[in-house]
């Protein structure tokens, strides 16, 4: 493969895709296919051969505002249809050419009109399981030049002039962990994608994986080139089905087209990629955990130093990103490190898919300038808080994060603004909550979710976080006292200080962040035996004991 | 040292073959451990004892490992389901649109509690950490098939609908 080759493939698509009138693109997304977007596909299919129009019917991946599903987008016109049933299909096929079908038509400029479109380019413009369409919209182009025209040194130098960061939470600055491993030494190095998208909640990730698979292959493959690996993990959840089949289509498609294998691109550079699997377990996300189960043992995570740069899968060099950073190199390489640093805010580069979902009108997956401000997220692009409830917090970064209040929403969305509120910016998870959620629950919630996902290596995660569940199931349940509240508060810093991993270090988050924001309504489960979002339902209880 | 021969098929069964060719792909090699346990749960449902020995033995990890390996992770089971499955989601989206009412209304109807199965095998509840759809909170899986925005009411009629089988 030469990028004259790939230019001609590009250029077939592209005659090919000429040959047709009209793009009626399907959503094939988890929220979509869910409704039926199967049969409306089947049924769009018929419907065109009826007509005699000159129609392509494509499926694709997540258009993004899932609360509208199952979505149809029509091109040249990019209409978008909301709602979509197969019974619609004949009057959608027949208005080509014409005026589109009002009442099916969704006017969401709002919810596009802020955002901008890096890693989610793709979504809903390619079939994820053709090479070929991804090929058509520049797809291994980036992977080509970087393997014909440039060094792994200036590959390592453009990623750090993006200035991009980590998208799986921690934010660490991507050159410099490529670098890293670049420097160590050993003919053996290994790449590994984490997409284990623990946090509940958050399925960008997922989102990817599904609709753009091979934009993650081309990452890895860069990652690999530029740090010297010649072998490459997807680390995929079990429970992401859609996505390791998308996932082992691609990967079978790229070994076909020569771009992963032997001497790819008439190079000397070799790389394959192999899918493990996931087993439930949320604590694998931390990357020492990920690689015990890539080796086939129990997610124990292991104190660092020696980081995975230097001594990871199998004792060698390894370099481990998220699904999300790898989908940002091609563009990056593409575009130029300056393109990408150009966009977002001081420390905070580029943009972010987050999955906005809970409380808000417009539920689905969003792609963001970093630096946007939160308001506008959940009020313009969001919708705001359907049903006439108030707003009350934004919750991000899963059981690793914290509930921002509405106070703080003119923030700008960054890694340090997050963490400077008591929040991360985790994978992108983003979950709404109206008056009628009691933040103390919503703490034990998370309190619970890490108490069973402490894989029990460390006594101050796995005895800690059982303490604070005790602690508050019994302030939810009216009988706690103020000395509960002040143990409470001791344990969330000794369980902060003292755990061996993140899981442990960042578990007492949506507790301290409820206390800073929502303290009152601690302080009223307690004094006044009373939740005011009526969730917990203290009257009905302390009822029955007396 | 002799060359290591994998031990034999615990039965005739097909199945076996199916996991055998999981750990014959991967060179027999012990990282092959929960791969395999993968293929022995999607082509027998479970992890019954005799699976996990014949895996450790055929792999040579000490039984132990494979044991803590196999009830480590959530995903795996030692008890074999129900002749239908509802898990429903309990992550965060679903909790805060309520899946709690959901899960206790499965629970009273079906008299057990998620991880369990009916006493006539019929059906097995779960809950689920996170399915990652959740713009269509609460979610419930319905023997694999995806359902959004679900009702108390309609997890009800969906098990109503395997009574009645």
């Amino acid at each position: 493969m030469t990028i004259e080759e790939l230019e001609q493939i590009a250029e077939s698509v592209r005659l090919e895709n000429g040959k047709f009138d009209y793009e009626v693109n399907v959503c094939m997304d988890l929220a979509c296919s869910s409704q039926g977007s199967e049969k409306l596909r089947e049924a769009l299919v018929k419907a065109a051969e009826e007509s005699g129009k000159k129609v392509l019917v494509r499926r694709t991946g997540c258009m993004g505002p899932c609360s509208s599903g199952p979505l149809v987008r029509v091109d040249p016109e990019e209409t978008l249809y909301r709602h979509v049933k197969a019974g619609n299909a004949e009057e959608i096929v027949a208005s080509l050419g014409g005026s589109p079908v009002p009442s099916l038509q969704c006017d969401l400029n709002e919810h596009f009109g802020s955002q901008v479109r890096v890693v989610l380019e793709n979504a809903g413009y390619i079939d994820p399981e053709k090479i070929d369409d991804y090929i058509s919209r520049d797809g291994y182009k980036a992977l080509l030049t970087v393997l014909t025209e440039m060094t792994p040194k200036g590959v390592i130098h453009r990623i750090t002039e993006s200035g991009l960061r980590g998208r799986g939470g921690g934010g660490y600055p991507t050159g410099l962990k490529w670098g890293t491993v670049a420097k160590s030494s050993g003919d053996l190095k290994y790449v590994v994608c984490n997409g284990d998208e623990g946090d509940p909640g958050a399925f960008m990730d997922r989102s990817v994986m599904e609709g753009d698979p091979h934009r993650v292959i081309e990452g890895m493959a860069i990652a690999a080139y530029a740090v010297g690996a010649s072998k490459g993990f997807i680390y995929v959840r079990a429970e992401y089905p859609v996505a390791v089949a998308r996932l082992t289509t691609a990967l079978r498609e790229a070994r076909r087209r020569g771009l992963l294998g032997n001497g790819i691109c008439g190079t000397v550079f070799n790389f394959d990629v192999e899918i493990r699997l996931g087993a439930g377990a949320f604590v694998c996300g931390e990357e020492t955990a990920l690689i015990a189960s890539i080796e086939g043992r129990r997610g124990t995570p292991k104190p660092r130093p020696p980081y995975p740069a230097m001594s990871g899968l199998w004792g060698k060099p390894t370099l481990i990103n998220n699904v999300e950073t790898y989908a940002n190199i091609a563009p990056i390489v593409r575009n130029g490190g300056k393109w990408f640093f150009n966009m977002g805010s001081e420390r905070s580069k580029g943009t972010k898919v987050f999955a906005l979902t809970g409380k808000i009108a417009h539920t689905g997956l969003v792609e963001v300038p970093m630096g946007i401000k939160l308001r506008e997220i959940i009020e313009v692009i969001g919708g705001g808080v359907p049903d006439g409830h108030t707003f009350k917090a934004v919750q991000t970064g899963g059981p690793s994060g914290g509930c921002i209040p509405v106070q703080m929403m003119d923030v700008g969305v960054s890694y340090d603004a997050l963490l400077k509120m008591g929040s991360i910016m985790g994978s992108g998870g983003m979950i709404v909550m109206d008056d009628t959620s009691c933040m103390v629950n919503v703490a034990r919630f998370f309190i619970e979710f890490c108490m069973t996902e402490s894989c029990g290596k460390c006594i101050p995660c796995r005895a800690g976080t059982a303490q604070m569940y005790t602690l508050l199931t019994r302030i939810c349940q009216g009988v706690g006292t103020m000395d509960d509240l002040e143990l409470l508060e001791d344990l969330c810093s000794t369980v902060k200080e003292a755990s061996l991993c993140g899981l442990g270090q960042t578990a007492p988050n949506p507790v301290l962040s409820t206390l800073k924001y929502f303290r009152n309504e601690y302080i009223e489960h307690i004094a006044e035996k009373r939740c005011r979002a009526g969730v917990c339902n203290i009257e009905a209880r302390v009822e029955v004991t007396a | 040292m002799p060359a290591f021969t994998p031990p034999p098929l615990p039965s005739d069964d097909k199945r076996w073959k199916i996991v055998n060719g999981t750990m014959r792909k991967n060179g027999f090699a012990r990282y092959a451990l929960i791969e395999t346990l993968h293929t022995v749960q999607s082509s027998f449902g479970y992890l019954d004892d005799d699976a996990i020995r014949f895996v450790a033995n055929s792999l040579r990890v000490p039984l132990s490992q494979a044991y803590g390996v196999v009830t480590f992770y959530h995903y795996f089971s030692l008890k074999p389901p129900g002749k239908h499955t509802v898990t429903l989601c309990a992550g965060t989206a679903c909790y805060i649109k309520g899946s709690d009412k959901l899960i206790a209304a499965a629970e009273k109807r079906l008299g057990i509690q998620p991880g369990q199965t009916t006493r006539d095998g019929n059906v097995s509840l779960m809950t689920a950490r996170c399915v990652g759809a959740c713009s269509r909170a609460p979610v419930a899986l319905c023997d694999g098939e995806v359902a959004g925005e679900m009702t108390s009411e309609q997890v009800l009629e969906q098990l109503e609908r395997w009574t009645v089988e």
